[in-house]
């Protein structure tokens, strides 16, 4: 019975991370700007892909194939926002949701152009045997993806919280205006913010595509799942979205181990929609900051 | 001035020889053949190899002086794995192309969707998607035949080696979109006839990214073999879950497996695995007698050289719509009746890219479960298994 219990919990958690990395990576833009980017998918995706294409096309080594995936996601961010967002000069915050939408569009198509509708997979970070715990197993990549997401969150923590640049963020998605007020290039800001949130989602990428395997099209799946992680969470805070992807994995995991697998999304989106009647912010937001949000 | 003259003069004499080249070639108006594929999409994996073929061919068979002098135009309509725009292709087939049949479409939904204009128009249509239902019942299907096997073929295929190995209780894990519905469907239909009991029957979502936990369902359930059923990704991440649970009984896949692309994804993982297999991905291991061998080799090996890519078992289903169809062609000229009639009594015994055809007034698929081979994967490659 353990050993069920653990492998249904292990599953839930690889499932999860994922939904958190993405989730985080909703919430670096949000706080930046109270854009909603829904093309944060597109960014895992492409994680997955350039890693392959470096890794297994071009045949380079380990590190620098994650360095170049991580430099190309951050110049994608970067040629998002200047050429979508930033040329607006709007601040209608349904317009600039509606751009990620068509940007996401716009890169679903040329990854397909270019990589074709197959799915692809490289080897895992670490070789070896998956581990057993109690009997469940757990694979060593599951592991990597736990501990990318833990590193991802500590080190945005940091930033956000310890250093001017992150406080100049979050300044400006409080308030623009005053943000620029006391100095702060914002439109500087919120290139950044789709730099980082490019990096975070390429990174997500790169760690799941040798569990789950990587296609152009998985990225509104991604979308939808992050998105409710963040949701459950509290928009704006990474420790929600962590929890929030984790509790929405284990729960789909838990419902497809002890009642039924077709039921799975169903009931997970029913325990969000719940935890939004009770806790309309979100678990970790209080109403207070909800009243703050503008979106 | 004088060169501008004789520059025309070229372009002319060009022109003229083009054109007697042509005349004398094609002498006779083209037949017209309508294709309904699904190029792009979400089943543009079907499409795609479908379209190819039907180019190849067409080539092809031009290039050999068409049939019987006319040359063949396959007039080829993207239906974007959608059902509507299937029916609306089809209308512009019908009444501006002026087919002489159709081929396609890809899905079985589309397909559906044709039925009914089909029987109005009185038009033959080969359809290249896999239900049941496309042919099924025969008398309310007079215009409609299809290529690709019954998924019911397949599930008796594995459930006559299962019970060979004396395996009776199963777990099923399928995908929840049409294709895996309908093997679950003909899963639960067969198993009472097999004497099989289904202990375990789980689901998963077509971009799911780990299924340890319907795996482990199994496992406890006391089943003796594994049976997916799911074509895309899906197939290749139960095979690294299996292998990575160790779970002691062996994993059969449906006949969407057929791919080399499939081994390539789950590498070591796919060892072992066994699935029915339409003799197209393993003609270089059949015997030089086979009936089909020699039409799998020449079918595999033009359609690699043209694209560099293989044409799966997909392609195979158009291959065989248009070779049908160019035979009836042959046999009884451009006469929408006589085709279908030709169809329905002569293509017997009839070898094609998807198993020997039988097609008769009772079934207008014609294929059973010995279209399948039992195919385990061995070193990274396929193994017929006796």
């Amino acid at each position: 019975m353990l050993t069920v219990f653990l492998q249904f919990l292990f599953s839930g958690l690889t499932v999860g991370a994922v939904y958190a990395l993405v989730g985080i990576g909703f919430n670096i833009i949000y706080n930046a700007t109270s854009i909603i980017n829904l093309a944060q998918g597109e960014f895992v995706v492409i994680g997955g892909l350039l890693m392959w294409f470096f890794t297994e096309s071009l045949k380079l080594p380990f590190l620098l194939s994650a360095v170049l995936t991580i430099l190309s996601a951050g110049l994608i961010g970067l040629f998002m926002e200047r050429l979508t967002i930033n040329p607006l000069k709007s601040t209608d915050l349904l317009l600039m949701i509606m751009i990620t939408i068509a940007v996401s569009i716009v890169l679903r198509g040329i990854l397909m152009f270019n990589f074709g509708k197959d799915p692809y997979v490289y080897p895992p970070f670490t070789e070896g045997e998956p581990l057993s715990i109690y009997g469940a197993i757990i694979q060593q990549q599951t592991l990597w993806v736990i501990g990318i997401t833990g590193l991802c969150i500590i080190l945005l923590f940091l930033f956000f919280k310890k250093t001017i640049v992150g406080k100049a963020m979050l300044a400006c998605a409080v308030n623009p205006t005053a943000a620029k007020l006391v100095g702060i290039n914002v439109s500087r800001m919120v290139m950044l913010s789709f730099i980082l949130s490019a990096i975070v989602g390429a990174i997500g990428g790169m760690a799941i595509t040798p569990i789950s395997l990587m296609e152009y099209d998985k990225g509104p799946m991604l979308a939808v799942k992050g998105f409710c992680a963040a949701i459950m969470g509290g928009l704006g805070s990474n420790r929600g979205a962590v929890i929030g992807g984790f509790i929405i994995g284990i729960l789909e995991s838990m419902t497809a181990g002890y009642i039924h697998s077709g039921l799975k999304d169903a009931v997970a989106l029913v325990i969000l929609l719940l935890i939004l009647f009770f806790k309309p912010a979100g678990i970790f937001v209080s109403k207070t900051m909800l009243q703050l949000r503008k979106f | 001035m004088k060169k501008a003259r004789k520059n025309l003069l070229v372009a002319f004499v060009v022109v003229l020889s083009v054109f007697i080249l042509f005349v004398n070639a094609y002498a006779k108006e083209p037949y017209k053949i309508g294709a309904l594929f699904a190029v792009t999409g979400a089943a543009s994996f079907l499409g795609e190899p479908e379209k190819n073929t039907a180019i190849m061919l067409q080539e092809q068979i031009n290039k050999a002086g068409g049939i019987n002098g006319h040359p063949l135009e396959i007039i080829i309509e993207d239906t974007k794995s959608d059902e509507t725009q299937a029916v609306l292709s089809v209308k512009k087939l019908l009444e501006r192309d002026k087919v002489l049949v159709i081929i396609g479409p890809s899905t079985t939904g589309e397909s559906m969707a044709l039925v009914p204009i089909m029987n109005n128009a009185k038009t033959p249509l080969i359809s290249c998607a896999a239900g049941a239902p496309i042919t099924k019942p025969v008398k309310e299907r007079y215009w409609i035949f299809k290529t690709p096997q019954y998924d019911l073929s397949a599930v008796e295929a594995i459930y006559t080696y299962m019970k060979k190995k004396g395996i009776n209780k199963v777990g099923i894990i399928t995908i929840s979109t049409g294709f895996g519905d309908a093997g679950r469907k003909a899963l639960h239909e067969m198993a009472p006839k097999f004497g099989i009991t289904i202990v375990a029957d789980e689901k998963y979502g077509p971009k799911d990214s780990d299924m340890t936990t319907q795996l482990t369902k199994i496992k406890a359930s006391g089943a003796q073999a594994v049976i997916n059923w799911s074509v895309g990704p899906g197939q290749v991440i139960v095979t690294k879950n299996w292998n990575a649970l160790k779970m002691g009984i062996p994993l059969y896949q449906s006949h969407g497996w057929g791919s080399k692309k499939n081994i390539e994804l789950a590498g070591k993982a796919a060892e072992g695995v066994i699935a029915p297999l339409g003799r197209l991905v393993v003609w270089d291991k059949l015997t030089d007698k086979h009936p089909q061998k020699a039409l799998l080799k020449k079918y595999t090996q033009d359609y690699e050289a043209k694209y560099k890519s293989s044409p799966g078992t997909f392609g195979g289903h158009a291959y065989d719509s248009i070779m049908m169809i160019a035979e009836a062609l042959k046999k009884v000229g451009p006469d929408k009746k006589k085709i279908r009639d030709y169809i329905e009594t002569k293509i017997q015994k009839w070898p094609g890219t998807g198993g020997i055809f039988n097609i008769s007034s009772g079934d207008h698929c014609g294929l059973d479960k010995d279209a399948f081979e039992m195919v385990v994967v061995k070193n990274g490659d396929w193994e017929i298994l006796k």
